[in-house]
């Protein structure tokens, strides 16, 4: 990869080549209009996008501007949240995600969730993946194991923890945690995995490992990134958006594939964020 | 399989669900039962007279007023030991030991042991060594000390809570202009774990006033108004148990003193859960 | 934290002279329980010379004015009654703690977890006269007598229940929050969290709730006295009228002299080494928790 000439100050962007080269680009989540009310207060407003299957999608912008509500509300965490309102349309796959006939446990077994903050559960590394396994049907003993030691290879963990499977979670180390999160919605076999600022809270050490990771995903699952990293984005994106406060809530400026977001922006104001002039 | 997978699960967590309702309605329906019954049955009988006047007829009859002075007696020979013996032993933890230091330690598991004391058991040592040993015989003051002890480790707990919640920054920045740690703790301390030491107090008080255990064999039964500390006095509580359990036809007057005392004690420990929430809130914000 | 080190106190006089104060107070305060303690032990030993401990356990019956100190039947009364008031109030309570944090509607919420602090600030001698006009005649119109057993469970599982529901409310109060996101995001159900993450996560703060309340079961004087009846007597129905050490101690303490007021003190030594088994074990218990 040889470093881009046109910013010979600044560390070596390494140029973007046509991606995504996994698949033909095809629409998996499609987000319409969509608003999200706290209250009075709107965190962001009219998002439409489209996220396309088996690609890495990218959420970036400066803190405060909806992004992790946006990512909240595709699985409709948002639930939780009292006096919390959506409007518009979420289709998965086909699904109308906010009709109230949807079947939410299911909708949140199709759609994993990585949060900033690793946050295994207070049992056991086995437990931690055996118990939503075991939540959403599968009680077979033999199957249990071999789902929990698929999961744990895939995400590399399995080699550092196989022999202490029974000792609890939360005496791992940070990136370890993260990545046992991680493996918890994979072994759950979801089509989407939204990853809220996943490496943030990480030394750069686990980060690198963590961002491996993601990587590796793509083609199998559909990923969505929040991260304030931009170089992380460049590095990892396939497709990415921009999210910026514009008359008191967010709104998405702009959505487009990496290379253009990165290189070839339409609006302004994305290529002043990208560059490090703005946010 | 995925339907009576959810079947499955739905039916647990109805189950589950119902369980949890049914608790709650049980809760809920016995305490109905308990304060309606009190209240409906001594409602009928307070009045003024009943709250000032002396018991006759060993109580069937008259009023309560000389039981109130003594409970406040007790109360206030309680409280006037065990606070600033309290508030002294909750400032040297809070402010004086660290927590490798062995008085300290020691200290403090020996009030967590106090704690869990039965009232009876401290009943029994109040008579042993203030009705007995110290000479104090069946009195007010007696009453009073073994009370105190009582109250000491909720008293001592929540005024450390007070003084914990207290900033650091407090405390450096008068180190850092010179004052002693005297003038720091009464000028500056005190006010402001002033709330967690109310707190504290009036936990206190609640719990002292309840108590009837530790009053049996230390002030005495004496239901006349008493007229120095040396005298025996009756606690409310203890009334009460007297009257239902030692005098026949003494039930509607048990209904009404038991009526007070819960509204007493409702007004107390409300008054503690508002100053708790309200006052301590109101000082971390504004520091 | 704290300042101190020595030579910030050795300006001022003043700071030296507070220091002693404050270590007087606290050397007060931690004595209490030492004398207590000792007063006990020096009360009950006579009874315990003349008698020895063994009788404690083996004579006939308790009869003191016959020389008899049989503490067994009232142990068992005690011990029964504790039982069964635990049993019934550590579900109720924590389950009225989960009503609370999941399942109740927010407009219910505060109402009902005032209740459950009105229910901890009832004196015990008004759950006792309670009992004892309500509670027993309802119990004696099913099968005489009324003072029983099961009444001093009934009563005594009332009076526990809000100290183990208010302690479970606390540690649920302080569940971490990205334990429920994390659990939802799985799409797990709420049973399902509830049993296998909330409850695993706040087993400690729960555990002392049900010690606590074990503790207070054990303790408790007047409540027990007015409804179970006070017969001597190991109780072998839950309709048998008996007694517990505590009653015992109210009741007899009034009259009794010398070697029966020394054995009343012996029984008070009981109940002070159940209380340090109780949280002996409980420490124990924890320990191994934390480990494993």
């Amino acid at each position: 990869m040889k470093p881009s000439t046109s910013t010979p100050d600044t560390q070596p962007w390494f140029p973007l080549e046509e991606r995504p080269i996994c698949c033909v680009p095809k629409p998996f989540i499609e987000v319409e209009q969509l608003s999200l009310h706290y209250g009075q207060t709107r965190a962001f407003h009219d998002v439409t996008l489209a996220i396309n299957q088996g690609c890495i999608t990218a959420l970036v912008g400066p803190s405060g501007c909806g992004k992790t509500s946006f990512l909240s509300s595709l699985n409709r965490l948002t639930d939780l949240i009292p006096g919390c309102r959506l409007s518009g349309r979420i289709r998965l796959d086909g699904l109308d995600v906010l009709a109230p006939q949807t079947d939410v446990i299911h909708l949140r077994r199709r759609v994993g969730m990585i949060f900033q903050k690793p946050n295994p559960f207070p049992l056991s590394i086995r437990k931690n993946l055996e118990f939503p396994l075991r939540e959403h049907g599968l009680r077979d003993r033999e199957r249990l194991s071999s789902t929990i030691e698929t999961g744990l290879r895939d995400v590399g963990l399995w080699d550092e923890v196989k022999d202490r499977l029974d000792s609890p979670a939360l005496a791992l180390s940070g990136g370890q945690q993260q990545r046992l999160c991680i493996a918890r919605a994979l072994v759950l076999s979801p089509d989407v995995l939204l990853m809220d600022e996943p490496c943030s809270a990480l030394d750069p050490l686990s980060s690198g490992v963590v961002e491996d990771l993601i990587v590796g995903l793509r083609g199998r699952y559909t990923v969505l990134i929040v991260t304030h990293n931009l170089a992380q984005a460049r590095r990892i994106a396939d497709y990415a958006a921009l999210f910026w406060v514009q008359n008191g809530a967010g709104e998405l400026i702009e959505a487009g594939t990496a290379k253009q977001i990165f290189e070839n922006s339409r609006e302004p104001l994305t290529a002043a964020y990208v560059s490090g002039m703005r946010g | 399989m995925v339907n009576t997978l959810e079947r499955h699960r739905d039916g647990r967590e109805w189950l589950a669900s119902t369980l949890v309702w049914i608790a709650a309605a049980l809760v809920t329906a016995t305490f109905c039962w308990l304060l309606g019954d009190i209240l409906w049955h001594g409602l009928s009988h307070i009045s003024w007279t009943f709250l000032t006047a002396p018991p006759q007829n060993a109580g069937r009859e008259g009023g309560i007023g000389p039981i109130l002075v003594s409970t406040a007696l007790i109360l206030g020979v309680c409280l006037g030991v065990s606070v600033p013996i309290g508030v002294g032993t909750a400032i040297l933890l809070a402010e004086f030991t660290t927590d490798a230091n062995l008085f300290g330690r020691l200290t403090r598991r020996s009030l967590d042991v106090l704690s869990g004391v039965p009232s009876i058991v401290l009943g029994l040592f109040g008579n042993a060594f203030f009705c007995k040993t110290l000479g104090l015989g069946f009195s007010i003051l007696s009453g009073g000390l073994t009370l105190a002890c009582m109250v000491l480790p909720v008293l001592i707990r929540s005024t450390e809570e007070g003084f914990r919640a207290v900033p650091t920054g407090y405390r450096l920045s008068a180190a850092a202009l010179g004052l002693s740690r005297t003038t720091t703790l009464v000028h500056l301390l005190l006010p402001a774990a002033v709330p967690g030491l109310l707190v504290g107090l009036v936990l206190g008080v609640g719990r002292a006033m309840a108590e009837t255990a530790a009053l049996i064999f230390t002030s005495g039964y004496v239901d006349r108004m008493p007229e120095s500390l040396l005298d025996s006095g009756r606690a409310l509580s203890l009334h009460i148990f007297d009257l239902s359990m030692n005098v026949p036809g003494g039930d509607a007057n048990a209904y009404a003193s038991a009526l007070v005392l819960v509204v007493l004690l409702f007004a107390i420990n409300g008054t503690a859960s508002w100053l708790a929430g309200h006052w301590l809130h109101r000082r971390i914000v504004t520091i | 934290m704290t300042l101190s080190s020595s030579n910030t106190l050795s300006r001022w006089p003043t700071d030296r002279l507070l220091l002693w104060l404050l270590r007087g107070a606290a050397a007060i305060a931690g004595a209490i329980v030492l004398l207590i303690v000792a007063f006990l032990v020096m009360e009950a030993l006579p009874v315990l010379r003349h008698v020895g401990v063994a009788r404690f356990f083996t004579d006939p019956s308790w009869h003191p004015a016959e020389g008899l100190y049989n503490l067994t039947p009232m142990l068992w009364g005690t011990l029964f009654a504790m039982v069964g008031s635990v049993l019934i109030a550590t579900p109720l309570g924590i389950l009225s703690a989960v009503f609370c944090h999941y399942y109740a509607p927010p407009v219910v919420t505060r109402p009902y977890r005032k209740l459950i602090e009105l229910l901890a600030g009832i004196p015990s001698v008004v759950y006792g006269f309670w009992g004892l006009v309500v509670l027993v005649p309802l119990i004696g119109s099913i099968h005489p007598p009324g003072p029983s057993l099961l009444a001093g469970i009934v009563i005594l599982a009332i009076m526990i229940l809000p100290t183990i529901a208010l302690m479970a409310d606390a540690s649920l109060a302080n569940m971490p929050p990205q334990y429920m996101r994390g659990a939802a995001a799985l799409g797990l159900s709420r049973w399902a969290t509830i049993r296998g993450v909330v409850f695993p996560a706040a087993k400690s703060g729960l555990f002392t709730g049900v010690i606590l309340g074990t503790g207070r079961a054990i303790g408790e004087t007047m409540a027990i006295l007015m409804v179970c009846g006070n017969v001597v007597q190991t109780p072998h129905s839950l309709f048998d009228p008996m007694r517990t050490l505590t009653a015992n101690i109210a009741l007899e303490m009034a009259y009794a002299l010398g070697d029966h007021r020394a054995a009343l003190f012996v029984s008070g030594l009981v109940l002070m080494g159940m209380i340090v088994a109780l949280v002996g074990a409980a420490d124990w218990i924890s320990r191994g928790r934390i480990y494993g």
